[in-house]
């Protein structure tokens, strides 16, 4: 499409479409700073009248705000280091070794896509019972630490290395492990923001997997605790507003650091993968 | 000489170990309960019984739920409904917005993107907050149009059309993002033959762009439709599956029988339904990428 060819009337259009996409998290994120008292007082005003953060002071005192806040983030940041380690390493391997099996390894591990955890979750639980990590945060951090696409990702950007670099690292005498520490990591940085990006993103948002696992309050997440709190009878809105943007603003904030991140890896994951 | 074979043992070994973590994982966690899974689904099976084999019964007494049945076909409503309107809409976005040089494009697409950040639990607390029933801003600015207010989630049929629409917010951005560099991919000689032969921009666009993204489509038809199977955490937050049964999907039926009811066995073979469905809809997905990539 040309640009000189795009009229005002269709910039008009799409900036209102843009406005009202974003409308209800602005709401949401403003109202969190309302008072109890105006939250719902009619008329309905889209700024509070008194800001106050009085609901961030209240949902922080409340319960166990301050250590589901630490979980999350140990379970995000914990899990990411590991996530983008192992498959930086299978990556490399399927890129860059010939061995017999190759092809076998990388087809079961793509299918894994197939047997998502809404499938599995009752023998998961039974298997996670058994190995003792039911209500343990490492029982959220270590199974779903492999993913079938971010060592698609991994493969596919190690694919491109040439293989001459690598070899000349083995003619100076450098081990495997030492190749791939030293050469390999420092080539792959592009990659590993990728994966690191959306591994945070997904461990940061996810419910399902700290469902499963953890039972004892203590240990929850706070996709859990939010979900836990619209459960309750009388919902204190004020309060659940302001801890849902605390879940929310991270996101945000990664986002507009990371966009372009963003942009390659669901291009690259969606349409090859 | 001796270095050379230490090295080359390692040339051999080292891929094993590289792949080792993930290979322990796969395993113990996703194939391994796969097949659990699959076993399951012949027994009698809860946490606080001895599992006993009952062959065909769940299978049996699964045929004759009218819940489970009923939230398979809600599942197939919603995702029916759900996954076109998330497609078009993508692809809306990024037909006016595909354009790099665009001016302000780039602000656009990023709020095109924002929803697509949240967690659907979040994103279920924040339309919670804005479908209330008396309290909701959506119903306010209603009634303040001198219209009455809607049970936007608390009626049986406006529930699920709430839902869809929910979905459709949260997802759109994402798709379209994947539009874009789908309509990026099509080569600008092939705009530039149409120009100069004369086609109208209505013509261009079915006759060229239409068909040229058709592996895009394809994709994000395939990525929606799996991700509307799985679809749990926004119902929970917003309607709870109700009222009655009108929005509960197989998921949360899963999870209620193995969870709340301590019927491993049955929930398993509930599962596996939902297996069958995310499998074959994965295989045409891995059918088409593969075909586009011969292509290339």
């Amino acid at each position: 499409m040309n640009n000189r060819g795009i009229p005002f009337t269709l910039y008009a259009l799409i900036t209102f479409l843009a406005v009202a996409t974003v409308s209800p998290i602005i709401w949401v994120v403003l109202s969190s700073f309302k008072s109890q008292s105006e939250l719902f007082t009619v008329p309905l005003r889209l700024f509070p009248t008194n800001w106050t953060v009085s609901n961030y002071v209240a949902a922080v005192r409340q319960g166990n705000f301050l250590r589901y806040f630490s979980n999350t983030v140990f379970v995000a940041v914990t899990a990411t280091l590991i996530t983008v380690t192992i498959n930086l390493m299978a990556g490399y391997a399927l890129a860059k070794y010939k061995f017999p099996g190759r092809e076998a390894i990388f087809t079961i591990m793509l299918a894994t896509l197939m047997i998502p955890l809404q499938v599995i979750m009752v023998p998961i639980f039974l298997q996670l019972k058994t190995l003792g990590l039911l209500n343990s945060l490492w029982g959220i951090i270590i199974p779903p630490a492999a993913t079938p696409t971010g060592i698609f990702l991994a493969r596919q950007y190690l694919q491109t290395v040439p293989d001459s670099l690598i070899e000349a690292a083995r003619i100076d005498g450098a081990g495997e492990f030492f190749i791939f520490r030293k050469v390999i990591v420092p080539l792959a940085k592009p990659i590993i923001a990728t994966i690191a990006i959306f591994s945070f993103m997904w461990r940061w948002n996810d419910y399902l997997w700290p469902l499963i696992v953890i039972t004892d309050n203590r240990k929850q997440t706070m996709q859990q605790a939010l979900a836990n709190f619209v459960g309750q009878l009388q919902i204190n809105w004020s309060s659940l507003l302001a801890m849902t943007t605390i879940a929310i603003i991270p996101m945000i904030v990664v986002f507009l650091l990371f966009q372009k991140h963003f942009m390659t890896g669901i291009t690259s994951g969606a349409i090859k993968g | 000489m001796r270095k050379k074979t230490k090295n080359s043992f390692n040339q051999a070994t080292a891929p094993i170990l590289f792949l080792l973590p993930n290979m322990i994982i796969f395993s113990v966690f996703i194939i391994i309960p796969a097949f659990q899974g699959l076993r399951m689904a012949a027994y009698e099976w809860g946490i606080l019984s001895t599992p006993h084999y009952i062959g065909w019964s769940n299978f049996l007494e699964m045929l004759k739920d009218t819940v489970f049945w009923k939230t398979f076909a809600n599942t197939l409503i919603y995702s029916l409904f759900s996954v076109p309107l998330l497609v078009i809409v993508a692809l809306l976005f990024a037909y006016f917005l595909q354009d790099n040089s665009m001016k302000g494009v780039r602000v656009y697409r990023s709020l095109f993107y924002i929803p697509s950040l949240l967690s659907m639990i979040t994103v279920g607390i924040a339309w919670r907050f804005l479908l209330g029933d008396d309290m909701g801003i959506v119903n306010y600015l209603i009634r303040f149009m001198g219209s009455q207010g809607v049970h936007w989630l608390t009626e049986s049929g406006t529930a699920m059309l709430s839902i869809i629409l929910i979905t459709v917010w949260a997802g759109a951005g994402y798709f379209m993002v994947i539009m874009i560099a789908g309509f990026q991919a099509i080569p600008q000689d092939l705009y530039e033959a149409a120009r100069i032969d004369g086609a109208s921009p209505r013509e261009t666009f079915w006759k060229i762009t239409i068909p040229m993204l058709r592996g895009t489509i394809l994709v994000t038809l395939v990525l929606a439709t799996i991700s509307s199977f799985k679809a749990y955490e926004l119902i929970i937050v917003t309607t709870g599956g109700g009222p009655g049964y009108a929005t509960k999907f197989i998921v949360q039926q899963v999870y209620q029988a193995a969870f709340m009811e301590d019927r491993m066995g049955y929930a398993s073979m509930m599962s596996i339904v939902l297996m069958i469905l995310i499998s074959v809809i994965t295989l045409f997905q891995f059918a088409i990428t593969g075909k586009k990539q011969d292509y290339e």
